[in-house]
């Protein structure tokens, strides 16, 4: 480094390094510029001392603002919280129909029973409330325990079949294996499929009526609209919770399966029912 | 005892006292002389309108209606608004921002190609600060000689008393800069009242003071600092030049030699040019260069030294633009003139005529060099893109309509049989105007129906929907159709939104989800 080239126009001395004739001068540095060089160094420090900086064994040092991105969210959430709180008060004070009635209140409840369906209905409904064999589809319009909004929120509150709730919804279709005949069977399985299909076996519609009228309408009603009161239901319609088809109902008769729904009053609160009955009402089937 | 075998080391220590260089150096200060003529003239007006822009825009009311607010420029950043005069921006039309970027791009290389770096000496916010920072230094201080004796002077009372009065006054200045800047943001009126009674929110005080730091830092503390060491356009301006731009150029072809005593020069029948190396030129410059070294990083080209120099030259009754706006293809043919092609240094006596009048070989510049195939390129590109912009922003909807199709469950089946279909509508009303739409189910679609959730109507084919003003509504639309009729699989169809009053109507094509048909 003993060999200072300077440069000729300029009279400053370079670096000393070439690149292909081309030099860098080395004029020294504003003063200004180390200044702020220093400035970073003593904000560095600061930083280090007012924010958690230094690692640890188990974490690290704390800092003496005492910042941590967690209590960060936990104010956004507190924040956030308390911005909704007004519709939250107010979604748990007024009945569900009021609810519905407003149109904020309404987008609220929906939005935040959307929520919790996905946390504690998607596991039997579906992630799209679509449900499956055995597990209602709640977009359609066929309801068996009734579908206007307070009759989902007592569904939902209390739940189908679920002794633990004393308010529970409950009924039960007896088995027919042991009260009808095969015959009886095929031919009331036939008849309530006619009523929304049409069938092969014609002949044994008109026998099977009479079987229906005698041992099903009791329940189903004599026109097989079914019975919202018990939760019988609807077997005039296009909807099957057990499967289309002579032999699904005719399985159904023999030995009829049932559903259990737990009550969700207990576990979520009567504000989250609301919602949850707010969003099932919403998704297109809910009735006045 | 002595050793003969010494070998005497032909060594300097590199870091000898002497040869030491400094690794930092403090600023070298510029007192910038007053300048007057016609480019100062320029600059005072340039200056006068770009603050006066900046400083007064946000006052400018201008009425939009009930349900807008009245600023005539607003970037509303909390709902998501800008308005500009009779423009109104949606964010999803930021486009529009681009294309004015992308303008402003272009717009730099035109106007570089052609007047060189004349951002930097007329229009940039830092040479105007400065600019307007000289003035009150120069009010207080003196001009560029009084100042560099109170510089030098020792502490005295009455430097104390000056220095802190302008100091107070340039903070007074960025206070208002910064300030003025907070006014694009929210109503002026409001925020300025607010602002001063405490209540406004911090967000705007801390800009205030962030930008009151910057513009007395870089105004009055750095000044020709920012050009030199922080800017990156000195850089890329300087790479966008060519040979026929105007650049602030020192005619070495008629100035050299130059001589302070030209009249004995001459009479001893010495060649002298017309520099009379007043040095007026390196008075005047804001950024502390000497211009007849020739074109240089620093020179900003506020073409001060220019005024500096015609002064000089009209009172010595010689021609002026001694330094003049010129291309580098002018100057380079008449430095070949004056140099009979470099073989002699520069000779006066030959770019005049015997009689002393400037030879007709010389190269002026005139208005058509600038016209050339890259300024018509450049010029071409940045109309087309602001014509396009002007065409967008003519022929754009006011209203929108966007179709979400439910994707789970992709159809439902309902008790009749028919198949249903959910959709979430958006209707955008980009107007600060409430109004009522006819929303309207495709008429091919047979046998569909629709219903709005909440709506009392159920199975309609059209409905109207009110739309707040300036806003986005959401509606959740149910349309069913019977399945009979429909081909199976997807269907297309469209839904179309129409305001009756203006005749405006928008479409969207959404899908029908069913059950694929047996084969």
């Amino acid at each position: 480094m003993s060999d200072k080239h300077v440069d000729e126009i300029s009279g400053v001395p370079t670096t000393g390094h070439e690149w292909d004739g081309i030099r860098e001068l080395d004029n020294p540095m504003p003063r200004w510029w180390v200044w702020t060089f220093y400035t970073t160094i003593v904000w560095g420090l600061l930083y280090a001392v007012a924010y958690p900086a230094w690692p640890l064994l188990t974490g690290s040092t704390e800092g003496l603002l005492g910042y941590s991105s967690r209590s960060e969210v936990r104010k956004d959430l507190a924040e956030a919280d308390n911005a909704k709180s007004g519709y939250m008060t107010a979604i748990k004070e007024k009945s569900i129909d009021d609810i519905l009635a407003d149109e904020d209140l309404r987008t609220v409840a929906v939005a935040a029973g959307g929520a919790a369906f996905k946390m504690n209905c998607v596991q039997c409904h579906g992630s799209g409330a679509e449900g499956s064999k055995g597990f209602p589809n709640l977009n359609d319009d066929d309801w068996l325990w009734g579908g206007s909004a307070d009759q989902i929120q007592q569904t939902v509150a209390h739940g189908i079949r679920f002794t633990k709730d004393g308010e529970t919804r409950d009924s039960i279709m007896p088995p027919f294996a042991d009260v009808l005949d095969g015959d009886q069977i095929s031919q009331v399985s036939t008849f309530v499929a006619s009523l929304s299909a049409p069938v092969q076996n014609v002949s044994l519609v008109e026998p099977g009526r009479t079987v229906f009228a005698e041992n099903c309408a009791a329940c189903h009603g004599d026109n097989a609209k079914g019975n919202k009161e018990m939760g019988a239901p609807d077997l005039t319609d296009a909807i099957w919770l057990y499967g289309t088809g002579e032999d699904a109902i005719a399985a159904q008769v023999r030995a009829p399966r049932a559903g259990v729904m737990p009550a969700w009053d207990a576990r979520l609160g009567e504000t989250a029912v609301k919602e949850l009955a707010a969003f099932v009402h919403s998704l297109g089937g809910g009735e006045k | 005892m002595q050793n003969q075998d010494v070998t005497r080391l032909d060594a300097v220590a590199t870091n000898s006292a002497a040869n030491r260089q400094p690794l930092y150096a403090s600023r070298k200060k510029i007192f910038p002389k007053r300048a007057s003529g016609s480019f100062r003239q320029f600059k005072w007006i340039v200056m006068a309108i770009t603050l006066g822009i900046y400083y007064f825009v946000p006052w400018i009311r201008w009425d939009r209606g009930p349900f807008a607010p009245d600023q005539a420029v607003l970037i509303d950043l909390s709902s998501r608004r800008f308005y500009f005069f009779f423009i109104e921006i949606w964010p999803q039309e930021f486009i529009y921002v681009a294309g004015l970027l992308v303008m402003a791009g272009i717009g730099l290389f035109l106007l570089t190609s052609t007047v060189g770096r004349a951002w930097c000496g007329y229009a940039c916010p830092q040479t105007v600060w400065v600019d307007l920072f000289l003035v009150i230094e120069r009010y207080f201080e003196g001009d560029r000689n009084a100042r560099m004796k109170l510089d030098a002077a020792p502490w005295s009372f009455t430097k104390l008393r000056i220095r802190v009065i302008k100091h107070a006054t340039w903070l007074f200045v960025a206070v208002l800069t910064g300030g003025a800047w907070i006014f694009y943001f929210a109503d002026a009126p409001t925020l300025a009242r607010d602002f001063l009674t405490g209540n406004a929110v911090p967000t705007a005080y801390a800009t205030v003071a962030i930008l009151t730091a910057t513009t007395y830092v870089f105004g009055g503390l750095m000044r020709e600092q920012v050009c030199t060491y922080m800017c990156p356009w000195p850089r890329i301006q300087a790479a966008m030049l060519d040979e026929t731009s105007l650049t602030v150029t020192y005619n070495d072809w008629r100035g050299e030699p130059r001589s302070r005593h030209a009249k004995r020069a001459a009479a001893s029948g010495a060649s002298v040019g017309d520099c009379v190396d007043c040095n007026a030129c390196v008075a005047v410059c804001p950024m502390g260069i000497d211009i007849r070294d020739g074109q240089q990083l620093e020179c900003i080209t506020c073409a001060l030294c220019i005024d500096a120099c015609d002064d000089i030259m009209g009172r010595l009754g010689k021609e002026l633009g001694l330094i003049s706006y010129s291309t580098l293809n002018d100057y380079n043919a008449n430095m070949d003139i004056a140099t009979r092609s470099g073989t002699c240094d520069v000779t006066p006596e030959l770019v005049r005529n015997p009689d002393g009048a400037f030879s007709d070989k010389l190269a002026h510049f005139h208005i058509g060099k600038l016209l050339r195939l890259r300024t018509f390129i450049y010029f071409g590109a940045w109309s087309a893109v602001g014509m396009s912009i002007a065409f967008a922003l003519a022929t754009r909807d006011r209203l929108e309509l966007n179709v979400l199709h439910d994707r789970n469950p992709q159809f439902v089946r309902l008790s009749d049989g028919a198949i249903r279909n959910g959709y979430t509508i958006k209707l955008l009303n980009m107007v600060p105007q409430p109004r009522t739409v006819v929303l309207t189910l495709d008429e091919d679609f047979s046998g569909a129906s629709m219903t709005v959730a909440g709506a009392e109507a159920t199975n309609v084919l059209e409905t109207e929907v009110t739309l707040e003003p300036d806003r986005l509504k959401t509606i959740r639309v149910f349309v069913r159709a019977d399945p009979k009729r429909l081909p199976g699989g997807a269907r297309a169809f469209e839904f179309v939104v129409t305001d009756p009053s203006t005749g405006e109507r928008a479409e969207y094509t959404a899908t029908f989800n069913s059950r694929e048909k047996p084969q």
